[in-house]
C-alpha cells in the first residue's frame, strides 16, 4: 500500500523532494512501519524524526492524520483507514516552539 | 594568487565568504541550510575542498553535512553519535547524578593527512572521531570514562566538548577542552586522558585549584610550538609552556580577562588576540566598544585594536569557536559577532573592516587560506 506523507519544510529540504513523499508498505501501516519506509529511502531523515537508538520521536515533532493528534499513539498502533488507503497523508508537524 | 574563504556558522544557516589574498572585497554565498543552527563548518588541511558542518535544530536534531567541492554542493552524512557502552552520569546543575545525552556536535576538527578522518567534540562531552568521511561516528570512550566524569557538570551553555588541538609533532597527542570540566590531553590517540588545569584557579567552584570543573572557553596553540598553549577561561587568560601541565595567568593589563575566543598569530607564535567582554553576567563588550586585544608578548601586556571597529554603543558578544587567523603575509585575523557581523582584518590586527553587517547570530568562523 501507498502511504502520503507530509514533512516539514526544513525536512523537504533536507530530504530533497517537493512536496508530499510517498511510501511503499508491504505490512499493516503503522507510525513505525511509515517512518522505517521513509528513513530507508531517505537516509538523511534517520536521527531528525525520531531517536536512531530508541525509536521515540523527537521532542518537537507532532504526528497528525485525518484531524486527530497521533503522536502518543503507540508507533505500532495501526493508522487511520483512510491514512492506509492513501486517501489522506500523515502529517509529521513542527511544534510551535523556538524563535 | 592566494585565495581565502571564510566559513561562518551562524544561529539560521552557514555562509561562506572568499576573497583573493587583498582581502579587500568579498564574495557572500549562502544561507546554507537556512533555518538550522550551524555551530561549526571547517575544511580539511588535507583537501581544502572537502568542508564538513555540523547543522542541527531542536526540532530535527543533529545533521553532519559534507562538501567535496569547497562549499558549493553538499551531502548529509552519518548523524548517529551513539556513546559506547555504558552510558554514564555526570553532576546536573540541581546536584544530582544525570545520564549523558546527545545534544548536538559542537566543533569538528579535520586532521592534518586524511580528509576522512574527522574528530567531532559534542554536547554531552565527549569525543567521537569519523575515519569513512562522516558517514560513521565512532566514541573515543576513555574521556568519558575519566575518573572525574561523573563530577563534571555544565556550563550554562550545555556540557559542551568545544575545543579539539591536535598536536603536529607528537603523533597521537590531543587536547580537548570541555565546560565545565576543563583541559583534557591525551598521549596515545584518545584512549586514555589526563587532566591538565594545574595552576587554574575558579572562584565558582567549592576548591577554586580542583583538578577538574574549571570553565575553560577556548584553547588554542600555535603549529609551530605545540607545547606552548593559550587559554580563555571563563574569568583568566592563562599560557602554558609545558604541554598544559601547568598554567600561569597572563591577563596583564586586559581591561577584563573575561571572554570566549582566543587565537595565535599565524606567523607569530608570541602574538595572541582575545575579545574581553564585561563579565559572566554582562556578556557583552565593555564600555560599549569592540576592541580585540593583541599581545606580541604572548601575554602580560596587551594593546587594543580599534581601528575600523565601532567604539561606541556597540553591546555584542563574540563567542568562543568565532575567531581565526588565515596563514597568508600578512596574517588575516576575522571574527564573527553576535550581532551578526564578520569583521576581518588584513594586517595582523592593525585595521579592520566589517565583510558583512547583519548576519544571524554568528556562532563560529574559521578560515581557509587556498593557493
Amino acid at each position: 500500500m501507498i502511504v502520503r506523507v507530509v514533512l516539514p519544510a526544513h525536512l523537504r529540504t533536507l530530504a530533497r523532494v517537493d512536496g508530499e513523499v510517498k511510501v511503499d508498505l508491504e505490512g499493516p501501516a503503522t507510525q513505525r512501519a511509515v517512518l522505517d519506509a521513509l528513513e530507508t529511502a531517505y537516509p538523511m531523515l534517520r536521527g531528525t524524526i525520531r531517536d536512531q537508538e530508541t525509536k521515540r520521536r523527537r521532542a518537537f515533532l507532532r504526528f497528525f492524520a485525518c484531524e486527530e493528534d497521533l503522536s502518543n499513539e503507540s508507533p505500532d498502533a495501526p493508522l487511520p483507514e483512510a491514512v492506509a488507503r492513501g486517501a489522506e497523508p500523515l502529517l509529521v508537524i513542527g511544534a510551535m516552539a523556538g524563535g | 594568487m592566494s585565495s581565502v574563504r571564510v566559513l561562518v556558522g551562524t544561529r539560521k544557516g552557514a555562509f561562506i565568504l572568499t576573497a583573493d589574498g587583498k582581502r579587500q572585497h568579498w564574495d557572500v554565498s549562502g544561507p546554507h541550510f537556512g533555518g538550522w543552527e550551524i555551530y561549526h563548518l571547517k575544511g580539511s588541511p588535507a583537501d581544502p575542498n572537502r568542508l564538513y558542518a555540523s547543522q542541527s535544530s531542536s526540532w530535527f536534531g543533529q545533521v553532519i553535512q559534507r562538501s567535496s567541492d569547497g562549499g558549493k554542493t553538499w551531502e548529509a552524512v552519518g548523524n548517529q553519535f551513539a556513546y559506547d557502552g555504558r552510558t554514564g552520569t555526570h553532576l546536573w546543575y540541581d546536584g544530582t547524578q544525570r545520564p549523558w545525552e546527545f545534544a548536538r556536535v559542537w566543533h569538528l576538527e579535520p586532521t592534518r593527512n586524511d580528509p576522512d578522518t574527522v574528530y567531532a567534540g559534542i554536547q554531552d562531552a565527549a569525543l567521537f572521531r569519523t575515519t569513512d568521511g562522516g558517514k560513521s561516528w565512532q566514541e573515543l570512550p576513555g574521556l568519558r570514562n575519566h575518573p572525574s566524569a561523573p563530577a563534571w557538570q555544565p556550563g550554562a551553555g550545555g556540557m559542551c566538548l568545544h575545543t579539539i588541538l591536535l598536536d603536529p609533532s607528537h603523533a597521537g597527542r590531543i587536547y580537548i577542552a570541555i565546560s565545565a570540566a576543563g583541559v583534557f590531553r591525551s598521549d596515545d590517540a584518545g584512549t586514555t586522558w589526563r587532566p591538565m588545569n594545574r595552576g587554574l584557579r575558579s572562584e565558582q567552584i567549592p576548591d577554586p585549584t580542583a583538578e577538574v570543573g574549571h570553565c575553560v572557553h577556548r584553547i588554542a596553540m600555535h603549529p609551530s610550538r605545540p607545547n606552548v598553549l593559550f587559554m580563555q577561561k571563563h574569568w583568566d587568560v592563562m599560557r602554558s609552556d609545558d604541554a598544559g601541565e601547568t598554567w600561569k595567568d597572563v591577563g596583564g593589563n586586559l581591561p577584563t580577562d573575561f571572554g570566549f575566543p582566543i587565537d595565535v598569530h599565524a606567523h607569530e607564535p608570541e602574538t595572541i588576540y582575545v575579545v574581553p567582554i564585561k563579565s559572566d553576567s554582562e556578556h557583552y563588550l565593555p564600555d560599549g566598544k569592540l576592541r580585540v586585544y593583541r599581545s606580541r608578548t604572548g601575554g602580560h601586556e596587551w594593546e587594543a585594536l580599534t581601528r575600523g571597529l565601532p567604539q561606541s554603543h556597540c553591546y555584542v558578544n563574540v563567542l568562543r569557536d568565532a575567531m581565526a587567523v588565515d596563514s597568508l603575509e600578512p596574517c588575516g585575523v576575522y571574527f564573527g559577532t553576535t550581532g551578526g557581523q564578520v569583521y576581518a582584518s588584513a594586517d595582523a590586527g592593525d585595521s579592520w573592516a566589517p565583510i558583512v553587517r547583519d548576519l544571524p547570530s554568528v556562532v563560529s568562523v574559521e578560515v581557509q587560506s587556498l593557493p
